[in-house]
């Protein structure tokens, strides 16, 4: 957390009081509540009353794919069709699929191109085929794997002329490009604490007034009725400080955090000239400008080299990466966003995702340059080793 | 050294990697993940193939401070351990697929992966011993003997790894007496696993439904049980999931004309019949084995020594020499028994030892008995 952060919610965590609740110190932490949802408000350029605080990214995309589903529908039984990217966080992609096995759904993954771009045309299609039938639209802001930024305002145009409402998933693009909720169209979008210097535990889930939203979590009635739950005043208002603070040094942040991404990118290259840059290119911009890969991330994968060998030798270099996304006992998956993307199973085994930080700096990318043709050439000795047949008399 | 611990998630394997980080070594824990379907493996098995199992790994890899990695080792699991079990009861054989595991997977695949990534060594929660005998030459061999603890001693299903990789192989817990101290160790660190139930069953059969397992993988395949006559007695699903020995589950609606208990004494999966017949033509005095492996000079001559078929079977004194093996190389043995043994079926392992020392281990390809038969019962060999 950041220290201003920190310091928020140590200060709000030793009040009393329910934001809920009508005496002196239930007033005072609605007060701060308050004053937090019109400062997330103002970072991303919403109205207070389109700020839902939840209990983080995850939950404001179950929110958003369970919530605009079940309102649409309500409204019109035929909308059960779900069109969401190929690359989207677990977050979204899992909900949809629940939806699916549970409630009827019929989920569409949009295609990407091979640096993770949504594929608009395959949109088009699918809503001038069923637009109907279409209950929302969900596409990332950007992507938390391999950084490519999408074309949300190309999204939203398409899916407003069919009356579709649009959720993005911003959890990986506030702080990094500009998020501008108004200006971009949506209807709904994801933000989180953590990924900003907040803390952990704590999100929101910006959403128009007119967008049909059905609660998920059903109670005390908080949070325009469909996030019923005692507001936590404390992770809010360190949440809100966090979020105001990334809005206003991000420009110079991404910067600095670009300026070092491409000093990565280009020693990668150098002492691994076989290694892929996977993503879009780190100088790119998108046609209105914008740069087309957030400026923190940077993702290579090593052919023959399996991630988990790659992870394991780095680390013990003091370099820390991650691979692709791990199942819940820990056995590394190749990523579905490189599948999506084109890449072959056996090469997505073989990814490493660096993302910058607040505390990177030029020597750690120094550390990880000078370990890292040792790390290749030893993971892709384990790799031939794991690939060849083993002995013995078995079929 | 940097030692990789191979953490199931249970006790003996989270205090074995305990003693490797308290010896001074450079530890790192690797779960192996053996499952492609985890939720398979999930209810019903103990062992290391579960979510619970990966998730106490974890944990105790977290308590030791240690770094903690999943290895997905499951492809290479389902091609030897499981396409083993499965090609050998098709065959009318009785594998033994933990010793498969150690053979394939921990002393092949994970060693292999381990000395490529610049580990010295894989230390395992393994009950046995290894002991380093230096030559007057100065040259070292390393023997793998028995733990002193006798409940536990697994030098049975390790023997199959051969002594070339003994020397990258750490045991910690060979010196242990018993169980019970090992979990008072695991308590006295802290280790949450120090009261977990000790797994017996094949990880990868759910319920230990063994018959179960192979039907679904093999598919049911009807035919006769026979008595040693010819008689039609019984019917089975499938002649595969019966083993020379068993008494237990035939299905044979009436008993014997005899009254007397029937065995198995034949599985044919050729013709997929089962025989069953009297005790007495389970005993076998000979054994022949394959794909022999040798901690000691290869027993040209007939060498005394005592013999262990079972995992936690009893040792009796017999003699070993190594003939060739089926394709004519130097892979076979034989053993002439000091006292009959009943039951032994194709597949088995077998290890010799003198005293605790292994001196070499192989697979069962035939057991008869050479002696006369003393009972009256007609025929003198039993097939295997």
């Amino acid at each position: 957390m950041s220290a201003a952060a920190l310091e928020a919610f140590v200060a709000e965590a030793g009040r009393t009081g329910n934001a809920s609740s009508l005496h002196s110190a239930g007033r005072a932490a609605r007060r701060t509540v308050e004053e937090s949802r019109e400062s997330v408000a103002a970072a991303l350029g919403a109205r207070p009353s389109e700020v839902i605080f939840t209990g983080g990214g995850t939950e404001s995309d179950n929110l958003a794919i369970k919530g605009i589903f079940w309102g649409r529908r309500s409204q019109d039984a035929r909308r059960t069709r779900v069109l969401v990217s190929a690359v989207e966080h677990h977050a979204v992609l899992d909900p949809a699929f629940w939806l699916a096995g549970h409630a009827g759904a019929e989920i569409t993954l949009l295609p990407v191109d091979g640096e993770g771009l949504v594929d608009l045309e395959a949109l088009r299609a699918e809503l001038a085929a069923h637009a109907d039938e279409v209950a929302l639209v969900s596409v990332m802001w950007a992507n938390n794997e391999v950084g490519t930024v999408q074309p949300v305002r190309e999204v939203v145009r398409i899916a407003h002329r069919y009356g579709v409402p649009v959720h993005t998933d911003a959890v990986q693009a506030v702080g990094q490009v500009e998020v501008d909720f108004a200006a971009s169209g949506v209807d709904a979008l994801t933000v989180t604490g953590h990924k900003l210097g907040g803390p952990v535990g704590v999100g929101a889930l910006l959403a128009r007034r007119d967008l049909p939203l059905e609660a998920v979590s059903h109670g005390g009635g908080q949070e325009r009725g469909v996030r019923s739950g005692t507001l936590d005043a404390a992770a809010i208002r360190a949440f809100a400080v966090a979020l105001g603070e990334a809005a206003a040094a991000r420009e110079e942040r991404a910067a600095t955090l670009g300026a070092l991404r491409d000093e990565l990118v280009a020693g990668v290259r150098r002492v691994v000239p076989d290694a892929v840059l996977r993503g879009p290119d780190p100088h790119a911009t998108t046609p209105s400008g914008a740069p087309a890969r957030l400026p923190a991330n940077a993702h290579f994968t090593f052919p023959g080299a399996e991630g988990d060998s790659l992870l394991y030798l780095l680390d013990s270099a003091g370099v820390q990466a991650s691979t692709g996304s791990a199942c819940q006992a820990g056995v590394p998956q190749p990523s579905h966003v490189l599948l999506a993307m084109g890449v072959s199973e056996t090469d997505a085994r073989g990814a490493l995702r660096f993302s910058l930080g607040a505390t990177s700096t030029h020597d750690d990318v120094t550390r990880l340059l000078a370990a890292l043709p040792q790390v290749a050439d030893r993971a892709r000795a384990a790799g031939l080793v794991a690939a060849r047949p083993l002995s013995g008399g078995v079929a | 050294m940097r030692v990789l611990a191979a953490m199931s998630g249970g006790v003996d394997s989270a205090v074995a990697a305990a003693l490797a980080v308290e010896a001074g070594h450079d530890v790192v824990g690797v779960h192996m993940a053996l499952s492609r379907n985890r939720d398979q493996f999930r209810t019903g098995s103990r062992g290391c193939c579960s979510i619970e199992d990966a998730g106490d790994a974890r944990r105790a890899a977290d308590v030791l401070g240690i770094p903690y990695y999943v290895w997905d080792l499951s492809e290479t699991f389902e091609e030897t351990v499981v396409a083993d079990f499965l090609s050998e009861y098709s065959a009318g054989r009785t594998p033994n697929p933990c010793v498969r595991c150690n053979e394939h997977i921990k002393f092949e695949a994970l060693l292999d992966k381990a000395t490529a990534l610049g580990f010295d060594a894989v230390a395992t929660g393994h009950y046995a011993r290894v002991e380093a005998q230096e030559a007057p030459d100065g040259t070292v061999t390393r023997e793998l003997h028995r733990s002193p603890n006798d409940a536990k001693d697994q030098s049975y299903v390790l023997a199959v790894m051969g002594p070339e990789r003994l020397d990258r192989a750490m045991f910690p817990l060979g010196g242990f007496a018993s169980k019970d101290e090992v979990r008072a160790e695991a308590e006295r660190r802290g280790l949450s696993v120090s009261a977990k139930p000790d797994s017996y069953d094949i990880c990868f059969v759910a319920d230990g439904d063994t018959r179960g397992f192979l039907r679904s993988r093999l598919g049911a395949q009807p035919g006769e049980v026979r008595d040693t006559d010819g008689n039609v007695v019984g019917e089975h699903q499938g002649a595969y999931a019966y083993t020379v020995g068993q008494r237990k589950g035939l299905g044979l609606g009436r008993p014997a004309p005899d009254g007397r208990a029937r065995y198995v004494v034949d599985v044919d999966t050729g013709s997929n019949t089962v025989v069953v017949g009297p005790a007495e033509l389970l005993s076998v005095d000979r054994i022949a084995g394959d794909r022999a492996v040798w901690f000691a000079p290869a027993a040209t001559d007939w060498t005394d020594c005592e013999v262990q078929v079972r995992a936690h079977g009893r040792a009796v004194p017999a003699q070993v020499r190594a003939v060739p093996g089926a394709d004519g190389g130097a892979d076979g043995l034989e053993l002439r028994l000091g006292e009959e043994l009943r039951g032994i079926a194709a597949g088995q392992s077998v290890v010799a030892y003198r005293g605790t020392r292994v001196l070499g281990q192989a697979t069962v390809s035939r057991a008869w008995r050479d002696a006369p038969v003393t009972t009256g019962v007609p025929g003198g060999t039993v097939p295997a």
